[in-house]
C-alpha cells in the first residue's frame, strides 16, 4: 500500500444506480456521511454510464488533483476512466470498494482527509489483494 | 440520443450568497436526484461554480438575493425540496440533455495492463462491439451494441483482461485475477469451437434440419420452438450467457457472415501491427 498523498482529496461517490452490485446499506451509510459532513462532493448515478458516454465530467474529475472515489473494484474504476479518455493519476487516487467494505468503514473512509493511493498498476494478481478485503485502508 | 451527449448535472450551492441546507434535506435531495439519474455537485464557498466541462447545469440554492441571470447552459433556481426532481427533469428536457437510465450500462471494459492485443474478442463478438484504433490497438467502440448481462467475450479472453464492472463475480467484475482464473476452463473457451465448431454448427445443423422439415410443414411456430430448443442447449454449453441473448442472435447465415467479417478485421489488424 502506498503512502498517503499530499493535499485534501476531492470526493466522488458512485450510486451504481442501474445494478444491484453495491449493498444498499453501504451506499446509504456513505451518502449519509457525506451529506452530514461539511465537505463539497460530486455524486454520480452511475460511473459506468458516464464512461460509456465518454462524459467530459470524467475528464474534469480526473484532472481535479487528489481524488477519493467511492465505487467498486479499483481495477474496474481505473479502466472505466481510461475508456472515457480520462486517465486517473495513480499517485493521487484512492478507490474505496463499496462492494467489499463494511458500511461503517466505507463511511468513515470517504470523509477521512488522508488519501491512500491504491490504483493498480501493472497486472493485478492475487498477490496484490489486500490481506482482508474488509480491512479499511487507514 | 447519441451516447456522446452530456448529461445534466445539478449543483446544490451552499456557498457565498446562499444559506446552508439542513443535512437531512441535503441527503433527501441528493438521493432523489441520483435515483432519477442526475449527477449532483455539492458546492461550498471554496468550490468554483463555473463549469469546467460542457455539461448543462441546474444550480439550486437558498439564495439570499435574487439568483444570477440564466446563462446559456446554466439554470438557477431556488431550492425547493418537494419539487427538486421535477425541476431537474424540466431542466434536462429544456437543455435537450439525454434521458438518464435509458440504457443499462453493460459493456466490456478492457484492462490494458493485461491485454496482449490478440484480437480474440474482436473475432468472437458478433455485434460489432470491438474495433481497433488508429494504432491497431483493440478498443471497445460500440458499447451500446453489447447484449445486456452477457459476459461471453470475457470468457474468450486468454488474459482475463475483459471486465464487466456490474458482473456478479470476480475477476470479471474487476476483482484481482488469480492463476486459477487463468487456468480455469471457462476462461479458455476455444474460439474456433465457438465460431466454427460445436456451438454454431449445432445451431446451423439444427436450423437446417428444421428448415427442411418446416419448409414442408410451413409452420413458423414449430420453427420458432425448434430454434428455442436449440438455443436452450447452447445456453447450457456456453455457461452463463442469458437465453434472451442467445434468442437475439442473428440467423445462422448471418452468424457465419458476421463471424467471417470479424475474423477478417482481426486478421487485418494483426497483420498490420
Ligand atoms: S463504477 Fe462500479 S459502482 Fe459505479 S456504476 Fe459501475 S459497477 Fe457500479
Ligand atoms: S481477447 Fe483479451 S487480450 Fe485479446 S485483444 Fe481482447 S481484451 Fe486483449
Amino acid at each position: 500500500m502506498s503512502a498517503p498523498a499530499a493535499g485534501v482529496p476531492a470526493i466522488l461517490y458512485c450510486h451504481c444506480q442501474y445494478a444491484q452490485v453495491v449493498p444498499p446499506e453501504v451506499k446509504a451509510a456513505v451518502l449519509k456521511q457525506l451529506c452530514d459532513s461539511n465537505l463539497p462532493f460530486e455524486a454520480v448515478p452511475d460511473l459506468c454510464e458516464l464512461s460509456a458516454r465518454r462524459d467530459p465530467s470524467l475528464q474534469r474529475l480526473a484532472a481535479a488533483g487528489p481524488l477519493k472515489i467511492a465505487a467498486c473494484f479499483p481495477r474496474a474504476v481505473k479502466w472505466l476512466f481510461a475508456a472515457a479518455n480520462a486517465p486517473l493519476t495513480p499517485g493521487t487516487t484512492e478507490v474505496l470498494n463499496l462492494r467489499t467494505l463494511p458500511a461503517a468503514d466505507a463511511a468513515a473512509a470517504i470523509v477521512h482527509p488522508d488519501l491512500t493511493p491504491n490504483l493498480p498498476t501493472g497486472k493485478v494478481t492475487q498477490a496484490d489483494a489486500p490481506a482482508s478485503s474488509s480491512t479499511p485502508s487507514f | 440520443m447519441a451516447l456522446t451527449d452530456t448529461q445534466l448535472r445539478v449543483v446544490l450551492y451552499e456557498g457565498t450568497g446562499a444559506a446552508p441546507i439542513e443535512s437531512d434535506d441535503r441527503l433527501t435531495a441528493v438521493r432523489s436526484l441520483l435515483e432519477r439519474g442526475f449527477g449532483v455537485t455539492r458546492a461550498g464557498a471554496a468550490r468554483p461554480l463555473a463549469p469546467a466541462d460542457p455539461s448543462p447545469l441546474l444550480v439550486v440554492g437558498r439564495w439570499q438575493d435574487a439568483p444570477p441571470a440564466t446563462e446559456p447552459n446554466i439554470r438557477w433556481q431556488s431550492f425547493d425540496l418537494p419539487n427538486l426532481a421535477n425541476a431537474a427533469e424540466a431542466a434536462r428536457s429544456g437543455f435537450a440533455a439525454p434521458t438518464p437510465g435509458a440504457w443499462k450500462p453493460w459493456f466490456p471494459v478492457i484492462d490494458y495492463d493485461r491485454c496482449t492485443n490478440c484480437m480474440q474478442c474482436l473475432s468472437f463478438c458478433l455485434f460489432g462491439v470491438y474495433g481497433v484504433d488508429t494504432a491497431k490497438q483493440i478498443q471497445v467502440q460500440n458499447n451500446d451494441n453489447c447484449k445486456t448481462n452477457c459476459p461471453a467475450c470475457s470468457r474468450v479472453c486468454p488474459e482475463a483482461a475483459i471486465m464487466f464492472p456490474k458482473y456478479k463475480a470476480g475477476p470479471i467484475n474487476g476483482d484481482v485475477v488469480s492463476d486459477s482464473d487463468l487456468n480455469r476452463e471457462k476462461m479458455k473457451i476455444d474460439i474456433s469451437a465457438l465460431l466454427g465448431g460445436d456451438v454454431y454448427s449445432l445451431l446451423r445443423d439444427r436450423s437446417e434440419r428444421a428448415r427442411s422439415r418446416f419448409g414442408k410443414e410451413r409452420d413458423s411456430d414449430k420453427a420458432l420452438a425448434e430454434r428455442q430448443k436449440c438455443l436452450t442447449k447452447l445456453a447450457a454449453l456456453a455457461g452463463d450467457i442469458p437465453p434472451e441473448v442467445l434468442m437475439s442472435l442473428p440467423s445462422p447465415e448471418e452468424i457465419a457472415r458476421k463471424a467471417e467479417e470479424a475474423a477478417a478485421k482481426a486478421k487485418a489488424a494483426l497483420a498490420n501491427s
